[in-house]
């Protein structure tokens, strides 16, 4: 029997062709559809926990950014144990004056709490965080054995 | 109320016909809008943003709120995001019952409060029955 490569088998061996293609394009409509959706928080996979987390990492560090407007810094609690880092904390909405009508109330208030296991060992004493503007930034040195090392090469004589 | 868990509840980008000059993404902040007997309150969600970077209009009766972010690690590498960073942009339309020359701002912790006075004529006035 002669050997034929899947995509060039012989019209005989594919009698869904038509169908399988519908598929495709079906499935890629869906995505296409969806795609906003779930392209926004392409790690979450909709499980919705607050608040959502932004990590990056430069030669020396990893972030963690997370937007908490009205969060007061001392409401929020982070944890580092090996390599998980956890965050907790409550956002208040402090008492409207009395008497009010509300016109619109799209702010949410209540506990929060994450955690995140990091891609690398990180220095778990040096961690630091700082609040500006509403925005939380996590700031975690990698452990010396993570940073990337420069090894030169040596000439042999 | 504080014993509620707080939701995830994603940033609604802006649609808009205008095109923007800035290579960011424009997200509708979330905003809490209230009524006292002398004001009316505007409370907006926009982290991120400085308060010289807020810029607030009131033209006729209508009121733009604009902030603008400074993002933040533009040199490092992304190894996961689930929020988008981006400026602010909310227009309101409020009836004109506004004192324009009193109306404060004040910015903290990534959250707008903005105070817009009402005019005299707009506050409720009681009246009180006299009696012969």
């Amino acid at each position: 029997m002669a050997l034929f490569r899947w995509s060039d088998r012989p019209d005989v061996f594919r009698p869904f062709e038509e169908l399988e293609r519908e598929m495709t394009r079906l499935q890629n409509e869906m995505s296409r559809l969806f795609g906003g959706v779930v392209g926004s928080r392409p790690f979450l996979g909709g499980v919705g926990v607050f608040p959502p987390l932004n990590v990056s990492e430069d030669a020396d560090n990893i972030f963690v950014r997370a937007e908490l407007p009205g969060v007061s810094p001392n409401e929020i609690d982070i944890m580092v144990e090996g390599n998980t880092l956890a965050l907790r904390g409550e956002r208040k909405l402090p008492e409207a004056e009395k008497e009010v009508s509300y016109h619109r109330r799209e702010r949410d208030a209540g506990r929060f709490s994450r955690s995140l296991t990091l891609p690398t060992r990180i220095e778990a004493d040096k961690v630091e965080a700082s609040f500006k503007n509403g925005v939380l930034t996590i700031r975690l040195p990698k452990a010396a054995e993570a940073r990337p090392k420069q090894i030169a090469v040596k000439v042999a004589a | 109320m504080a014993e509620k868990d707080m939701q995830v509840r994603d940033k609604q980008e802006l649609q808009t016909q205008a095109e923007s000059t800035r290579s960011v993404p424009v997200y509708v902040p979330a905003v809490d809008i209230y009524e006292t007997e002398e004001n009316l309150v505007v409370l907006a969600d926009m982290p991120g943003v400085a308060p010289e970077n807020v810029d607030i209009d009131l033209t006729d009766d209508l009121l733009t709120i604009r902030g603008t972010v400074t993002p933040e690690g533009q040199a490092e590498r992304m190894l996961l995001s689930e929020y988008g960073v981006g400026d602010y942009y909310r227009q309101f339309t409020i009836g004109r019952i506004i004192d324009q020359s009193k109306i404060e701002a004040v910015m903290k912790d990534g959250v707008l409060k903005l105070t817009l006075p009402k005019v005299d004529a707009a506050k409720p006035r009681k009246i009180t029955v006299k009696t012969k």
